[in-house]
């Protein structure tokens, strides 16, 4: 689960790091107001408006704007409250439909009033999945897309691996600071930034903290300007407080929806639809369906007991992209019995009446034989196969 | 031989009398897997299934020998019954569950490593030797005795696999599922070692999917120490960046993870990689009698 900025902002207060504070708001009203408050606390007329969604690279589309005025704080807000902000990281990138925006941050310009002597850091925490423990990556270029960072001078990349047993210690914390060039009193800060941060980062299951900037101010303070924060899903059920903190607005509604009756959906823009049991069984049917010349319209996982009821579920949502020509399904019934499935499937079809695109049923496994009688049996406009082999040559048949 | 688990194998269910326990267990003992007993936690003393329940998996090794356990603990339990196993001496700790948070994981593996045990899963469909142990929740009867070991993340593509191996007129000797989740316990290249080291083993089926580094990890140590002809397939080859498919584990992050660069890597590395999932048995078939 991903969160806002905002809410990942509030997460870190809760463990005492600093960052750049700001109101939210959802229309230009709360946002005069917020903007009011934020520059009274600061005593400048300086602030930043920033789009609040579920990707990075905001500034890259016009959804971070910094402001002298409220004029210009007006101008601003109104520009970006409503707009669809296109990224690089939303669907389809910057030639993509863009995302809705329904909430701005109206926050505080903390590099005044001492812009000059400002610096800007890196810093991200990540379970890394080869050294099996927690790393944090860091340089000094900050401010900018690290990945061309690290293409461009890898050994201004720096990266601490933390013994998951021990946690963070002293000494890495100090070796971060050093490589950051740090001394005195900056030292001394960003020992304490990174030591609030680890904590923040186990003690609420993250899988991504991204500090990008990571500002050291004139004072030699350290302050989280933007941050990027993803938590551990399987871990949520610990974190009742974070949960509250999902919006669905920014996932896809019927990616939202299959999730509540239990199926595992993802949306893609083939023109095959397709419905498996097991997630590698799925992924491997989407290269099927690529390889006899179609296009993967979905990943969807019915899971365990794909029943009658699950598989109407699972139809409806498939159908309902109307760039789908053919709907193949592929079950291995181990547990799960083909013959149950196969029923599911008929069921299904005639509850709804017409289905308009031909379907390739693959059934294989525990009672495969019978399952295949019933659909070549039942008359209706389905196709069955048992091997995989001959599933690819259907779906290639059906696309002509 | 085979690797893993055997006829001998003194297997032990921990979360024995839940409901998944109880069907899985039960479907076990059928196909004819040595269970010698189950834990959990409060019920030792009892009887369950007509094995003896244990409160401690620590009374279970005491009492019943157990030397392998399977887990069918609930996500909330699961890391600490591995490390329960681990440390009460069993040697081979076969985790089911889905959805262990990742920071218990990574707790685990750093606790398991000082542990003279192997782990295998989570998120796994479990191991299996045809006609000796069936130690996870595949179905026995697609699995029959064989030449060929099967490495696979997930569970119905293992079953997939296994039936084209079947067919293919190869059997096999140990299925290992290792898991879909971003940490596990033994990684496709500790399963390959296991089958190359395997006298009984003849060809490898290698299964992998999109996400980490750990199919081009064993594809290099196989270019280095690989003795026997091994078939690779990397599932979600249209899979979109930047988005989880069913399995924790299976997301691109980087160039490295598509399954275009996986199974790049594993034929520069002399593996067979077939590109469609329909091919893996008649391959192996055409590479070992070539």
């Amino acid at each position: 689960m991903n969160l806002h900025e905002y809410q990942g902002k509030e997460l870190l207060k809760n463990f005492g790091i600093a960052v750049q504070e700001g109101i939210t708001a959802e229309n230009v009203e709360d946002a005069m107001a917020a903007y009011k408050a934020v520059t009274d606390r600061t005593g400048n007329e300086f602030a930043v408006i920033k789009a609040q969604i579920h990707a990075g690279g905001r500034g890259k589309g016009g959804g971070v704007k910094v402001v002298k005025g409220a004029e210009k704080a007006r101008e601003a807000a109104n520009d970006i409250i409503g707009m669809m902000l296109k990224t690089p990281q939303t669907p389809g990138g910057m030639e993509g439909p863009g995302k809705l925006v329904s909430t701005i941050l109206v926050a505080e310009d903390a590099y005044v009033p001492d812009f000059d002597s400002c610096k800007e850091y890196y810093m991200s925490i990540l379970t890394d999945r080869g050294s099996k423990c927690n790393v944090i990556v860091y340089s000094t270029e900050g401010g900018m897309d690290i990945e061309a960072v690290a293409e461009e001078t890898p050994h201004l990349v720096h990266r601490e691996f933390i013994d998951p047993m021990l946690g963070l210690q002293g000494f890495e914390a100090r070796k971060i600071a050093f490589n950051l060039g740090l001394s005195g009193k900056a030292f001394k800060e960003c020992t304490k930034f990174v030591a609030k941060l680890y904590k923040a980062y186990v003690s609420s299951d993250a899988s991504l903290f991204e500090i990008n900037p990571l500002l050291h101010t004139g004072n030699d303070d350290f302050v989280a300007v933007d941050c990027k924060v993803s938590l551990d899903d399987n871990a949520l059920y610990r974190h009742k407080d974070l949960l509250e903190m999902r919006d669905t607005r920014e996932e896809d509604p019927t990616e939202v929806e299959a999730a509540a009756v239990g199926l595992n959906y993802v949306q893609l823009d083939g023109n095959v639809g397709c419905m498996v049991n097991g997630a590698g069984l799925a992924m491997a049917t989407m290269d099927i369906i690529k390889l006899s010349g179609g296009d993967p319209a979905n990943f969807l996982d019915v899971g365990g007991t794909a029943d009658a009821a699950r598989v109407e579920q699972a139809f409806r949502i498939i159908l309902r992209d109307d760039k789908v020509k053919a709907i193949l399904i592929n079950i291995f019934g181990g547990i799960v019995r083909c013959d149950r499935v196969a029923q599911g499937v008929i069921d299904a079809y005639k509850n709804m009446g017409n289905i308009n695109v031909p379907i390739i049923v693959r059934l294989q496994g525990t009672n495969a034989d019978i399952a295949k009688k019933m659909i070549d049996e039942s008359g209706l406009n389905v196709q069955s196969a048992t091997l995989l082999k001959d599933a690819a040559a259907a779906v290639q048949k059906v696309l002509g | 031989m085979a690797v893993l688990v055997h006829k001998q194998s003194n297997i032990i269910v921990q979360g024995f009398t839940g409901k998944e326990g109880t069907f899985h267990a039960g479907q076990m003992i059928e196909y004819g897997t040595n269970v010698v007993g189950g834990v959990t936690p409060g019920k030792g003393g009892m009887e369950h299934l007509g094995k003896p329940v244990f409160n401690t998996v620590a009374d279970a090794v005491a009492k019943a020998n157990a030397d392998t356990s399977i887990i069918f603990v609930p996500p909330p339990f699961a890391a600490d019954a591995i490390m329960e196993a681990a440390d009460a001496g069993i040697k081979v700790i076969i985790c089911i569950t889905e959805g262990i948070p990742v920071q218990d994981m990574v707790k685990v593996r750093a606790y398991i490593d000082t542990k003279d045990c192997r782990l295998v899963g989570p998120n796994c469909p479990g191991v299996i030797t045809p006609g000796e142990a069936k130690v996870g929740i595949m179905p026995g009867f697609v699995f029959k005795k064989g030449k060929v070991g099967i490495i696979s993340k997930s569970g119905t593509l293992t079953y997939e696999a296994a039936d084209q191996v079947v067919k293919a007129g190869l059997g096999i000797t140990t299925a290992i599922g290792i898991g879909g989740d971003p940490i596990i316990g033994t990684t496709t290249k500790d399963a390959v070692e296991l089958l190359m080291n395997d006298p009984e083993t003849e060809g490898i089926i290698m299964i992998g999917e999109i996400g980490g580094t750990m199919e081009a990890d064993a594809a290099h140590w196989i270019k280095a120490h690989g003795t026997k002809p091994v078939v690779g397939f990397i599932a979600g080859q249209t899979a979109p960046a930047g988005r989880t498919m069913g399995h924790a584990g299976a997301i691109v992050g980087g160039s490295e993870d598509t399954a275009e660069a996986k199974m790049r890597i594993m034929d520069e590395c002399g593996i067979h990689v077939v590109h469609s999932p329909a091919d893996i048995g008649d391959t192996m078939a055409k590479v070992l009698s070539a």
